[in-house]
């Protein structure tokens, strides 16, 4: 296949070695090599560099006899050698073809985008916290574990929990860790149960959380009003029902208003409540889940206490548990015992706990992060940060309601779910709309999730967007959601949408390719 | 309050546009027992040096590995981190971007993804890796399920050689499906026999290289017998610098590697976030846990990166994915690319023969010791000694002469009396002579 | 002599004699879009009615094919580990999945007819 200036646009196909010899990026008439003003085109890190030259001066190695059992390595890796500037330019380049909170207002639904302080980042990264060894004597780290136990305390306050599990590395990890601590609790009663009763409108992890701790899933509808259907949930009760997940505030941004009902629903069977905590920035400071009969919730220190995504992680998921788990919490944890602190890490000390899940003692770094920004916040601040985050929702809800479709009536929460039916009949699609806002300079919303309503968009503004911010999006989401309207009866420009975007980095990518015949990673060129 | 831009005023305009009266309005779903009236009893909002403040005294509290001599291992490994990596990883558009789930805006993470995996691939000697796991022992965990789910079989067999923490969090988190695990007791003459442990019924045996006590040991034939048994072998690394010097488990018939990957970039951050390393050959793909990235073009034919194969994953397969796992550990991942990247081939190997020659020497000097013996012949950069007391005795002792000695047997195997007196020492490239000097003296001394 | 029967899956399945061709409808592969791959069970298995047959996968969704009838697979479509998207082009000949060597016929009786299927979609 070749483009307009006769260059291969295939990859298979690329001269990899030389600048003026690559055509990877071409496709862009006018462009040499590719680029566009600030926008560079960047080649992968095993098509440059040279045999011997390294980023990092090393000494000389110890001249000894080598100990390594005659297993020494044989032949080369593979990795290409740079200098550091080289280095340098290639993950700046990268860095600059992605969108970023930095960079501005991120309405990933259900993923809470909120501002990372950079005052965390220093904290993470003070001596004596960020560079402790986990296995040094405890008594060289009374710091770093008093800190991890000033932390449970606010956790432990804010949900009005009397345990919190601290190890879990992310929210499907503390799911994991909630609902083993069920299993072991139902185990330890000699009542090993099957069934683990799931909204439709979960997250995936929930289901797949369920079963790999062996248990069958069984749905339970939504409403018309995007809330558990409680009279379907009553009648899928049983002996056998090991727990509920259910996420509150739930996944169509809503308050589950029966919530009280499905605690007390789930206990009357002898079985146990999770609650899926991601949606916890709406509520922090303003409800305690402790009220609301639940016996198990995490929380993603990534999302409501803001600790950064980095692109996909490292995340962190403490487990909050009632006085009927607790016992069951993982290993290890911190125990104050006078003005000292101790790790407990032998399972004789704790013969309820179902065990270890994570190397180590958990995310120290996110919990550092955390810490500091609970206490910039205050008290004061937390709850601050759920009202604002549910009114910035609700204000985009409002501020869109005329010409895009919202899935509910009435005040939502952190998010404001909205459907296709503002979409039927003009050609244009909720991917296509999506993709549209990227040209407008926008990240997407969460897009055909929640799977309850038909082409879900799900905005999620957060608190900490200012309100000069939420008007922008809102006016382009106005005009976006103006100009699709028009297209209904195949009028108006439809290819805005269809063929968006045209001014990001990269158009749409073929996922279809890329499935059927899997490149997964780079291979010198025979 | 700093972090939240809204005033008063646009709190006013927002609540009138709205409709609502006041934010209370909003909540009108919570049920009226649930709602707390006000703050909650925690202290209110600080200023930053407040913050920092409070911060910097927990701090001091603890004894920092980089101030004094430091020989702790075990699972995570103290090496020097090129200032550059950390530059990078705090360019916010990488550390405040999400999953990229809208591939046209998030080519950087993507195409470090793919570099990523490619690195992974190469350092193990595998065809294909994945975007990452939260670490080493968890990751030790999913490739047990992985190989229960590819070979149909409900047995799997962990090596005494494997370090505890990835024994107790695959016991944990595979207990659940078929057999669960089974695990082989510390093996401190090194007379495991796993090839006697095979049979019909086994999915796959899994093995630490260098093992948790820091032997080497060929494992081809171990592999023959496995594959020959019709299991998988799964090999654990734990210090990834160690394959700058051995030959990768790729060479020697490994089915799946997981390694964990702090050693490269990763500060140590008392134990995590770690990055778990997790590479497999091609044809069990279909069966890997966690995401993966793959190469394709866009509309205008240039190449680009995606999210692939995501049908095996939560958010689509729900109750059937190979694993629930959904945020990994992409920024840790990102500085052990980059650090790697650094270092290059040249430098990685490097790296590993400093480590491994300055762990030669002092163990050849800690091993002169009256009373103290090595417990291993071969190893990388960590050993084991053998100690005429109590090892956790004389590492609180060296402690309090500010000598951080290592990690003693009972830490990792309380239950274990055979381990009360070892004692796992690591010597990485930041250990220097004097390092040496004042842990052969001290330990002299507290073993007299 | 053949004939051909539908599911409410959106599967079809071809019997001549008593071995038969199932394989999902075309209006099944419009729905799911482009497949990108299909995960075929073993020859020799033996199926009842309604078990999981196969799993096919789109880039956004994944979904499983349910023994329409039972019996035992004694052929499996090689052709579509290398060409899924035989699937998307020819969903009711040559992207067939799986032959079945029917135990019951008479559990054919309870599926659709062509007429009856067609009528079905379009109620949909």
């Amino acid at each position: 296949m070749l483009n307009r200036q006769g260059r291969a646009t295939q990859p298979a196909a690329v001269p990899v070695t030389g600048p003026g010899a690559d055509a990877t990026f071409a496709g862009d008439a006018g462009s040499i090599l590719g680029h566009r003003g600030l926008d560079h085109e960047e080649r992968l890190i095993f098509e440059m560099g040279e045999e011997g030259r390294s980023g990092v001066d090393l000494p000389e190695p110890p001249k000894v006899e080598s100990r390594l059992g005659g297993l020494a390595r044989q032949g080369r890796i593979g990795l290409p050698g740079l200098a550091e500037p080289q280095v340098v330019r290639h993950f700046v380049r990268l860095s600059r073809r992605n969108y970023a909170i930095d960079l501005g207002l991120y309405p990933l639904g259900s993923c809470t985008m909120k501002h990372n302080p950079r005052l965390n980042e220093k904290m993470a990264r003070l001596p004596g916290l960020g560079d402790v060894h986990p296995l040094q004597p405890q008594s060289t780290v009374q710091g770093a574990l008093e800190l991890i136990e000033r932390l449970a305390g606010w956790i432990m306050t804010l949900t009005g929990m009397p345990a919190v599990a601290m190890s879990p590395a992310a929210g499907a990890h503390g799911e994991l860790c909630g609902l083993m601590a069920i299993h072991a609790a139902h185990v330890a009663k000699g009542d090993a149960r099957k069934r683990v009763l799931v909204p439709e409108s979960a997250h995936g992890t929930n289901p797949a959380t369920a079963a790999l701790c062996g248990y069958t899933v069984d749905p339970i509808p939504a409403t018309a009003d995007g809330r558990i259907d409680l009279e379907a949930f009553r009648a899928k009760l049983g002996p056998d029902v090991a727990a509920v997940m259910l996420t509150n505030p739930n996944t169509c941004g809503l308050f589950e208003r029966d919530v009280i009902a499905v605690a007390e629903g789930i206990h009357s069977v002898g079985g146990y409540f999770y609650c899926d905590g991601a949606n916890f920035n709406a509520i922090v400071g303003r409800v305690r889940p402790g009220d609301l009969g639940i016996d198990a919730m995490h929380l993603n220190l990534h999302k409501t206490f803001s600790t950064p995504h980095g692109g996909g992680g490292p995340g962190s998921g403490p487990v909050v548990f009632s006085d009927a788990l607790k016992d069951f919490a993982p290993l290890p944890f911190v125990r104050r015992e006078g003005d000292a602190f101790r790790l407990v890490e032998d399972p004789r000390e704790a013969p309820k706990s179902f065990g270890r899940m994570k190397g180590f003692h958990g995310q120290m770094g996110m919990f550092i992060r955390a810490l500091a920004y609970m206490m910039s916040h205050g008290g004061d601040g937390l709850r601050q940060v759920a009202e604002d985050a549910v009114l910035a929702a609700n204000y985009v809800m409002a501020s869109l309601k005329d010409v895009m479709t919202p899935s509910f009536d009435g005040p939502c929460m952190h998010e404001a779910l909205f459907d296709d039916r503002f979409l039927k009949d003009t050609g244009v699609t909720t991917l296509d709309f999506a993709k549209a806002m990227i040209d407008q300079g926008f990240h997407p919303m969460t897009m055909y999730f929640p799977l309850v309503v038909h082409g879900a968009l799900l905005i999620e503004p957060t608190e900490t967007e200012s309100k000069d911010s939420i008007d922008g999006f809102v006016a382009v989401l106005r005009g976006l959601a103006e100009q699709a309207i028009a297209c209904r009866g195949g009028q108006g420009d439809p290819a805005a949408f269809t063929e968006a975007p045209r001014l990001a980095p990269r158009r749409r990518l073929d996922e279809t390719r890329a499935a059927r015949t899997p490149v997964l990673r780079w291979k010198q060129p025979a | 309050m700093r972090y939240l831009p809204l005033t008063a005023d646009d709190r006013a305009a927002m609540l009138g546009v709205i409709g609502a009266a006041s934010v209370d309005d909003l909540f009108a779903d919570v049920p009226v027992p649930a709602r707390l009236p006000g703050p909650l009893d925690l202290p209110a909002h600080q200023g930053e040096w407040e913050v920092e403040k409070a911060f910097r005294a927990l701090a001091a509290k603890s004894l920092s590995p980089g101030e004094v001599p430091s020989f702790l291992g075990a699972g995570a490994y103290r090496h020097h981190i090129p200032a550059s990596v950390d530059h990078l990883i705090q360019r916010s558009e990488f550390l405040t971007s999400y999953t990229p789930y809208q591939p046209e805006i998030a080519q950087g993470t993507l195409q470090h993804l793919f570099e990523f995996q490619t690195q992974v691939a190469m350092l193990t000697g595998m065809e294909v890796a994945n975007a990452s796991m939260y670490d080493g022992a968890t990751a030790c965990a999913e490739a047990v399920l992985m190989a229960k789910r590819q070979t149909r079989r409900p047995r799997a067999i962990l090596s005494g050689g494997l370090h505890p923490h990835y024994r107790d969090c695959t016991r944990t988190m595979a207990g659940f499906v078929d057999h669960g695990v089974e695990t082989l007791p510390l093996d401190l003459d090194g007379t495991e026999d796993l090839v006697a442990q095979l049979g019909k019924d086994v999915a796959c045996v899994v093995v630490q290289y260098p093992d948790v006590l820091g032997r080497v040991r060929d494992l081809t034939a171990l592999a023959e017998a496995v594959h020959a048994a019709g299991a998988l072998l799964i090999v654990a690394v734990t210090e990834i610098v160690s394959l700058g010097a051995l030959q990768p488990p790729g060479a020697m018939g490994a089915d799946i590697v997981v390694a964990e990957g702090q050693s490269l970039g990763v500060p140590l951050s008392f134990g995590g976030p770690y990055v778990g390393l997790f590479a497999t050959r091609e044809k069990f793909l279909r069966q890997m846990p966690g995401r993966l990235c793959g190469e394709t073009v866009d509309a205008d034919g240039r190449r680009g990166y995606v999210l692939t194969l995501s049908a095996r994953e939560q958010h689509i397969r729900r109750e059937k994915a190979t694993s629930n796992i959904c945020t990994n550990a992409g920024l840790c991942a990102l500085a052990f690319s980059i650090h790697l990247s650094l270092l290059g081939e040249a430098g990685y190997v490097r790296l590993a023969q400093i480590n491994h020659g300055k762990a030669v020497q002092a163990a050849d000097r800690l091993a002169a010791i009256p009373g103290v013996s090595l417990v291993n012949q071969g190893f990388f950069n960590e050993f084991t000694l053998k100690l005429p007391k109590d090892a956790t005795l004389v590492v609180e002792a060296l402690a309090k002469k500010r000598i951080l000695a290592g990690v003693p047997g009972a830490r990792l195997w309380p239950e274990d009396p055979q381990a009360a007196n070892l004692l796992l020492v690591a010597v990485t490239e930041l250990n220097d002579d004097g390092d040496v000097d004042a842990l052969v003296a001290a330990l002299a001394a507290e073993v007299k | 002599m053949s004939r051909i029967a539908f599911t409410k899956d959106h599967e079809w399945i071809s019997v001549e004699g008593d071995v038969g061709t199932v394989g999902i409808t075309d209006y099944a592969q419009s729905q799911l879009g482009d497949i990108v791959f299909v995960d075929l069970p073993e020859v020799g298995k033996t199926l009842a009615l309604g078990d999981e047959a196969a799993v096919v996968e789109s880039v956004k969704a994944a979904s499983e094919i349910y023994a329409p009838v039972s019996g035992e697979v004694i052929e499996v479509n090689g052709e579509l580990s290398g060409s899924p998207a035989l699937v998307n082009e020819k969903a009711e000949s040559d992207g067939w999945f799986v032959k079945l060597r029917l135990s019951d016929p008479a559990e054919l009786d309870s599926l659709m007819d062509e007429a009856a299927y067609k009528a079905f979609v379009e109620g949909l």
